[in-house]
Formats: C-alpha cells, structure tokens, sequence
C-alpha cells in the first residue's frame, strides 16, 4: 500500500508555502474584508483549513503551485463571512470603507485622491471582477493562477480582467477623474 | 500612455501588498503546532463521529449482522442439538413405553 509522504517533509513543504503565501493570503484577506481584526482572522482559517487538506492538494496539484488553491480556500471563507455578515448587521461595514481602509498606509501619499477614487471604483465592481483585480494587482498573479484560483478558464479570466479595468476606467472618466 | 494604461498603473498604487502582522506568524504557528498535536484526539473524535452519520453504518452493521449471524447461528445450531437430544431421549422413553405396554398384553395373554 501507498502511504504517501512521510509526516515530517509534508510538515516541511508545509511550513514552506506558508512562508511564500503568508502575505498572499493576508493582502487577499485584507482586500475582502477590509479590517485587519478580520483579515487575520481569515489568514488563520485560511491555513488551518489548508493543512487539513494539504496532503491531498499536493498529489492532486502535480506539481502545480498551490497559491492559487490557497487563495480559493481563502476566497470560500471570506464568502462565508460575507454571509454571517449579512445575518449580523451590527458588524456591517460597506465596501467602499472596505477598499480604501489599506490607504491609511502612507506608502502612496502623492497619489492619494486618485487611488481612493479608484478603491472606490474597485469597491463598487461586481464580486468576480473585484477579486480578480485584486488576485492581478495585490498579489501579482497571473491569468493562469487567477483562473485557477476561481475555477474559469485562461481565456474567461482573460477577458474578466479586461471588462473590469474597463469599467473601472469609464466609471472614473464619469467621476470626472481626467 | 492610455487610459487603461493609466488605470492599471493606479491600480498598481491602489492595491499593494499588505505586510502581515509580526503577531499573527506567532498565532499561527501556535494554531498550528495545536493542530498537529490535536490530530491523534481527532482522529478517534473521527472515529466516534463516523458512527454519527449513518452512511458510516453500513460495514458496522454488516460486521455487527455477520457476528450476529454467527452467534445466532451457533444459539441455532446448540438448540437443535438440544432439541435432538430431547427427541432422541423422547424416542427411547416411547420404545420404552411402548415395550412396556406390549409386555404387559403378553403377560396378560399368558394368564
């Protein structure tokens, strides 16, 4: 019988892509929900949840990175909150609070007005062409992880990323943002 | 520069990394090492939990009907050995009987 790899360099490859995607995940997290009580929170459910599974998603990934399994792990359970949420209206935050709470960070100061005008804009995209603005510019990841991250094709992701940018751009030439 | 050019730098600008908080690699690791430990207690709480959801019946049942069977079948197999004991012991106590009562005509026709 199989039994797989042992305990210990499952263990270490773990330990491994938590440390490459520790701040994938974060930054993911952080763009979803929009506060950092939260966001560590999701990281946390995030991991825990991938290494119950780790074992699994290693033989099925065949070699393939495993960031983008890790991002749709993280993308299940911010669904989820998102769905507490909406049954707990004591905690609601909208989401345009939501997207421009990472510019309390001073590392884009002269730019300011206008990324808050496009957090804006980003906060008000359908779902699927928010989060893969988000997976492109926060993460760094490319159409092919984006696509495998929520389950469409390359061409399907190709085409989401340019309809979101898209309507992002008119809606800021509408703003009045030139 | 185009206007999707220009929107994509800004979203460069917008949407940067987010560093993750020193305390929550500590939480983590500790959530983590936690896991690891608990695995052992989770794997019999698994054990006790299959036998919640009854789509994990079935083989215990199967095993339970099998040792069942069995040991019905041994109760079966020592009750008709009992049964045949009694019918062997009633047999002979009819012969007897029956031996009995043809000596007591062959008495009586003797007379």
């Amino acid at each position: 019988m199989d039994e797989g790899p042992d305990k210990q360099s499952l263990d270490r490859d773990f330990s491994d892509l938590y440390r490459a995607h520790l701040r994938d995940v974060y930054s993911y997290s952080y763009y979803r929900v929009g506060n950092h009580h939260d966001a560590e929170d999701l990281t946390e459910q995030t991991f825990l949840q991938a290494y119950r599974h780790f074992e699994r998603a290693q033989r099925e990934s065949a070699g393939r990175p495993l960031r983008p399994w890790l991002i749709r792990i993280a993308h299940n359970l911010a669904a989820n909150y998102y769905r507490d949420r909406s049954r707990r209206p004591q905690t609601n935050l909208d989401d345009a609070a939501i997207l421009i709470a990472p510019m309390a960070t001073e590392q884009v100061v002269e730019e300011r007005e206008e990324v808050k005008e496009v957090l804006e804009g980003v906060s008000k995209l359908p779902e699927d062409r928010r989060e893969a603005l988000i997976m492109r510019f926060a993460l760094g990841m490319d159409n092919r992880e984006i696509a495998r991250s929520m389950g469409r094709s390359e061409g399907a992701t190709k085409v989401l990323l340019h309809r979101a940018i898209k309507q992002l751009e008119q809606r800021l030439a509408e703003d009045g943002h030139d | 520069m185009t206007d999707a050019e220009r929107v994509e730098r800004l979203l460069r600008s917008a949407l940067l990394p987010v560093e993750p908080p020193e305390a929550l690699s500590d939480r983590l690791e500790r959530s983590l090492s936690g896991l690891t430990e608990a695995a052992a207690e989770e794997l019999a709480d698994w054990e006790l939990s299959t036998m919640r959801d009854p789509r994990n019946w079935m083989p215990t049942v199967a095993a339970v009907v099998v040792g069942g069977a069995a040991a019905a079948g041994l109760v079966l197999v020592r009750a008709r050995q009992h049964h045949k004991r009694r019918q062997v012991r009633g047999l002979k106590a009819l012969e007897r009987s029956v031996r009995g009562v043809a000596g007591d005509i062959e008495k009586r026709l003797r007379r």
